[in-house]
């Protein structure tokens, strides 16, 4: 039986309209193969959390240039694992101060990307690390 | 026509020679690229020739500064009689600290004002919503009440400083404040200029600050550009922004496109809407451009959008005062030029794009800190862009004639193409019924992303170059300071807004909210409703949820 595609969300929490990056990355990620959902902007960490349920991803993608990452991000993982859903990946990316890196690893976060990082980086980056779930 | 039958033939005979001799190098020394075109793929032949602009005609397309088609400028005088408006965009935290950076930025030389909100004010929301969190003050000054903006207008001097405001869903309630702080002061609102952005067509299609619906929203603009037009004779009541839709990936000609059909859409709605003839408020409307880093093709650009604009107000609203045929505009350079790698080479960069701003004949400007990928701008950062701007006004000498580069081959027949290309792309989006029905329809959104997409898949294959970023890239990070903005500032400006919610009357804040949902009902103009909420002490988020009650909310269809 052929293995299932990877699923991701890309997501904008918070206020943040700012989605450049996120439309470029949800289009990049669907030329890779992977079935992609996109929210749109200004979903709140709840929205992205039940969403993210729903629709069975592996993976999520938090995008936030706005400087409100350091409460959105760990806010969808807490969610996600009061959910019992810990399994879903959650990454980020955006103008991130590398000094808030550690704090977000720590709250559970698996990979950060801040601009710059290329598009097949990014791609590689999810093919090693997420197994799609059957 | 531009040329003579000999002249062209004359040219045409020494072109073959060339052209043979061309052959001959590129045998031996071939090109480094195959094809070459502008940072928006537009293509670029190895050299122009009198060919290349035969079907132009001086009176017609070209002229002089200051007459139809205002190609080269609207002043006749250009940059003599006054440069350029240095207009640094700032704010940040609270209105104290934005006032203290205003007032920094008025002494080293700033000549207006222009104010960045944070997300909840742009999106209309108090600092205390549960969909603030986290965003109070980090991406511009949080204003909830009229006390907030008495504080962020004191020691400015209304009379004389104009003040650009980015606002766009609750403008009328940013803009309600200006007038109700001019009013407190005794400034006759006759006596106040300046400029609210104003233009939701372009947040559906780009930034994304979204409350309402298209249709409402274009209907809450046109109720600015009839009070102002009565009451507010110097306010730009709108600024038709393509800054963002470059931002959000768009190619030049899409951004030039798309925001000259939001000028028209807008343009529409009111002599429509309100019945007002179009010199009536034409000469108050304003566009902002982006100038990204292709120095020439943002040149062109911005002439193009002079010549445009003339052309359909003169033309397409059979507008009569030569006034109402200006295209207005304040330039800003390109944020998403920036990069995060080597910050100092940002410097070059917006000095780069500061010069085609000027060299474009825009008005008014904005040069963006080096800084300003990664955070807030520095002081230090904010004033090498500001000097960035007097350097080339006061000792590079580029504003001592105007428009110089007029009549060049190169110039004219790519200003010519970008005018063709976004024609076209006007043309389309008329037929498919406006702007309004295109964005319905996802027209503008999906064309954005193709292009961003595009450009960026030219980036990773390095057909475009971004110097550290894809070439010449270093281990070594250049360390630069960074401003954040310390979560205290929400706790401090929550306790502000309790403070006013405490000693306000309860009374007088539901009365006339409700006089302004009346008038949204009655489809009223609701500026002096809007003066009189905010007088009350009304707070944004109160007077945005009887639009969003009223109008209904729009929310992102995350077209990708």
């Amino acid at each position: 039986m052929a293995q299932r595609k990877i699923r991701v969300m890309v997501a904008k929490p918070g206020l943040d309209g700012h989605d450049r990056g996120a439309r470029v990355l949800a289009r990049c990620f669907r030329e890779a193969g992977f079935e992609v959902i996109y929210t749109g902007c200004h979903q709140s960490p709840e929205q992205i959390a039940t969403a993210a349920m729903q629709e069975d991803v592996d993976l999520v993608g938090l995008s936030c240039l706005s400087g409100a990452h350091r409460h959105l991000f760990p806010k969808v993982v807490e969610l996600l694992r009061e959910q019992g859903a810990e399994d879903i990946i959650v990454i980020g990316g955006g103008i991130i101060p590398d000094e808030d890196f550690k704090m977000l690893y720590n709250a559970g976060l698996k990979a950060i990307f801040t601009p710059g990082a290329p598009l097949a980086t990014i791609v590689e980056w999810v093919r090693n690390h997420v197994v799609p779930r059957s | 026509m531009y040329f003579t039958e000999e002249l062209l033939d004359q040219s045409r005979e020494i072109m073959k020679k060339w052209e043979d001799e061309v052959r001959k190098i590129v045998s031996t020394v071939p090109d480094q690229k195959a094809r070459w075109s502008t940072v928006s793929d537009l293509e670029i032949k190895r050299l122009y020739t009198p060919e290349d602009i035969k079907d132009m005609d001086f009176a017609r397309d070209i002229g002089v500064p200051g007459e139809f088609p205002f190609l080269r400028g609207n002043q006749a005088t250009g940059y003599r009689g006054r440069h350029w408006t240095f207009r640094m965009f700032s704010g940040m935290g609270t209105a104290r600290d934005t006032n203290r950076r205003w007032r920094l930025l008025l002494r080293e030389g700033q000549t207006g004002l222009s104010t960045a909100f944070d997300f909840p004010t742009l999106m209309g929301y108090d600092s205390d919503s549960p969909k603030a969190r986290g965003e109070c003050g980090k991406c511009g000054v949080a204003i909830d009440t009229l006390e907030d903006f008495l504080t962020l207008m004191d020691r400015i001097p209304m009379e004389q400083a104009t003040t650009s405001m980015t606002i766009n869903p609750p403008a009328t309630v940013l803009w309600a404040m200006y007038c109700a702080v001019a009013e407190l002061r005794g400034v006759p609102l006759s006596k106040i200029g300046g400029t609210i952005q104003n233009d939701m067509l372009k947040e559906f299609i780009a930034q994304k600050t979204l409350m309402c619906p298209p249709e409402p929203s274009v209907k809450l603009i046109s109720d600015t550009v009839e009070f102002g037009a009565k009451y507010v004779p110097r306010w730009n009541t709108i600024s038709i922004s393509g800054y963002h839709i470059r931002e959000a990936g768009s190619t030049a000609v899409q951004e030039l496109a798309f925001t000259l059909r939001n000028g028209i859409e807008y343009v529409e709605d009111v002599i429509r809407r309100k019945g007002l003839d179009v010199d009536d408020f034409a000469q108050r409307l304003s566009f902002f451009f982006n100038s990204h880093i292709d120095f020439f093709e943002e040149i062109c650009k911005m002439r193009a959008a002079r010549r445009m604009w003339a052309r359909i107000m003169r033309d397409r609203f059979k507008a009569k005062n030569p006034r109402s045929w200006w295209m207005r505009f304040h330039t800003q350079t390109a944020g998403c030029s920036l990069t995060a790698q080597q910050p100092y080479n940002n410097v070059v960069r917006t000095a780069i794009e500061a010069l085609a701003a000027v060299l474009g004949g825009t008005q008014s400007l904005h040069t963006n800190s080096l800084d300003e990928v990664l955070c807030l701008p520095s002081e230090q950062a904010v004033e090498i862009a500001l000097r960035t701007q007097q350097i080339i006004a006061e000792e590079t000498g580029v504003a001592n004639t105007i428009d110089p580069l007029a009549g060049s081959y190169f110039i004219e027949s790519l200003t010519n193409k970008m005018e063709e290309a976004a024609w076209e792309y006007i043309h389309k989006i008329d037929d498919m019924g406006g702007m309004v029905a295109a964005i319905e329809k996802g027209f503008p959104q999906t064309e954005i992303a193709d292009a961003a997409y595009a450009f960026q898949r030219q980036l990773e294959a390095s057909e475009k170059i971004m110097v550290g970023v894809n070439k010449y890239t270093t281990a070594r990070d250049q360390v630069i300071p960074r401003v954040g903005i310390d979560d205290s500032v929400e706790m401090e400006q929550i306790e502000r807004l309790n403070a006013v919610r405490r000693k306000r009357s309860h009374q007088a804040v539901r009365r006339s909210l409700d006089d302004l949902r009346n008038a949204c009902k009655k489809e009223n103009n609701v500026m002096p409703y809007c003066i009189e909420a905010v007088k009350n002490l009304a707070t944004v988020q109160e007077i945005c949820d009887v639009y969003r009650e009223a109008y209904g909310e729009y929310r992102d269809p995350g077209y990708y």
